[in-house]
């Protein structure tokens, strides 16, 4: 694009601000219209620029340094007013930080409350357990004293006792004045089903005073149990019972 | 004269490509590039950081072109003072409002000392100078940092007006630092208007071609 000839002169007075009246009217309407002629009129400021290096030497007072600087510092408007969105990642952070307290408290007042209840359901079933230790604990004693107790002047028979709660297949036999059996042999103990063959449930030896106890031998799941029976069998067991039946009893 | 009337004369709309101006592009002319100053924060990185509002920003800008804004105003004013006075006035422009300079339409160097002269010549056209501009005391503290550079650049531009004929220098001159139009420049040498105005153009256009190799 080229500039009008006629204006050159006047787009370098204008360049430098001077230009005045109708010649300036004249030309910044012709300006408005040409884009060659703002394009060097452009370039003529950058020659005029140029100019301000003839001035060049001089430079300001150390003072006006700091009296820029403090009038900036007393117009912080611009920092306030549009402030840098990584100024706030400070109070985001505390924020986030604050916020991960509270869950933190709430889940660890959750957790005390947890832990609370089950160390009193611990120390329930520590109770429970305490119990059923003593129970058995006496059942197996060696050292017990084992009485059994019928009518007077009745001599001593051979007798046993049979608990079982089939819904957890749970079994506790007590054997009084039971004989003693030669080596190699055992008496073995047999839960009758209403259905069925009879299944073992424990190999047992007298004591000294013919007393024995059976706890929990390995059943069946929920077995229904007509009877129970004992019959002698090798030490080891066995799968099927050997006739003869020496005790049976029936359920009460 | 308002400050954004001042402002709206120097960048009208306009060809966006063609508002650099060539001698300054990609150079170190006495702290005018408009691209990068060896040691510092590019023009960019500086506007950048007074539109956010960061006074380090304003710090690095008064470092790199206090020397320019300062010294084109003494030129102008011929007083110290009232150099000063520009020179806070056109900074505090731009932090007031960083928006009136548009980066993608020239350089912050050039652009700068074109709003420092044209504030100094309204101060000089409110209240003519009491002192003798001969009269007024230069301190001479060259910086450091492109130093080389900027004095060849100056002498450049001293060696260009010092080559031209002294009527066209003095024309040129006048225009420049002193504000005045043809016709006061015409009144003052007694020079026809014509003549004025072709010397003033011719002037620049020395100039122009100094820089352009």
């Amino acid at each position: 694009m080229s500039v009008h000839e006629q204006f050159a002169d006047d787009l370098a007075l204008h360049a430098l601000g001077v230009l005045e009246g109708e010649e300036r009217v004249a030309l910044e309407k012709h300006l408005e219209s040409c884009a060659g002629c703002r394009r060097e009129l452009e370039q003529l400021r950058g020659d005029t620029a140029l100019m301000a290096l003839s001035a060049g030497g001089p430079t300001p007072p150390q003072r006006a340094r700091q009296r820029l600087l403090e009038s900036v510092a007393r117009e912080p408007r611009r920092a306030s007013a549009r402030r840098g969105w990584w100024t706030l990642v400070p109070w985001v952070a505390a924020a986030a930080l604050a916020a991960g307290l509270v869950a933190l408290w709430l889940r660890n007042s959750d957790l005390q409350q947890r832990i609370a209840g089950l160390e009193n359901e611990s120390a329930q079933q520590q109770a429970e357990l305490q119990r059923a230790r003593e129970v058995v604990s006496t059942l197996t004693a060696t050292d017990a004293l084992r009485v059994t107790v019928v009518a007077a002047k009745t001599p001593p028979q051979p007798q046993g006792k049979a608990i079982y709660v089939r819904d957890r297949s749970s079994l506790i036999f007590l054997a009084s004045n039971f004989e003693a059996l030669p080596a190699q042999k055992a008496y073995e103990l047999w839960l009758i089903p209403t259905s069925g063959a009879p299944i073992p449930a424990g190999v047992f030896k007298p004591d000294a005073h013919g007393s024995a106890t059976v706890i929990n031998p390995p059943l069946p799941a929920g077995v229904q149990a007509k009877a129970f029976a004992i019959t002698v069998e090798p030490e080891g067991g066995s799968a099927a019972p050997t006739m003869p039946i020496l005790m049976i009893g029936a359920g009460e | 004269m308002g400050n954004a009337v001042m402002v709206s004369r120097f960048v009208p709309g306009g060809n966006p490509a063609g508002a650099a101006h060539p001698y300054f592009k990609g150079k170190e002319i006495n702290g005018l590039s408009g691209s990068e100053i060896k040691g510092g924060m590019a023009d960019a990185a500086v506007v950048s950081a007074i539109r956010s509002g960061d006074e380090n920003g304003m710090a690095a800008l008064y470092d790199r072109y206090s020397a320019v804004v300062y010294s084109v105003a003494l030129r102008v004013l011929g007083d110290t003072g009232a150099a000063e006075d520009v020179l806070q006035e056109v900074f505090m422009q731009l932090w007031r409002n960083p928006g009136l300079f548009d980066s993608s339409r020239g350089s912050l160097g050039p652009w700068l000392a074109v709003i420092a002269r044209h504030r100094a010549i309204d101060g000089l056209r409110k209240r003519r100078p009491e002192t003798d501009i001969a009269d007024v005391v230069v301190s001479v503290e060259t910086d450091m940092a492109g130093a080389a550079e900027r004095a060849r650049a100056m002498e450049k531009v001293r060696g260009t007006l010092g080559s031209m004929p002294s009527a066209q220098r003095q024309a040129l001159e006048m225009a420049y630092f002193e504000g005045l139009s043809h016709s006061e420049i015409s009144a003052k040498t007694g020079e026809p208007l014509g003549t004025i105005k072709t010397r003033i153009r011719a002037g620049l256009m020395a100039l122009r071609k100094a820089f352009a190799t």
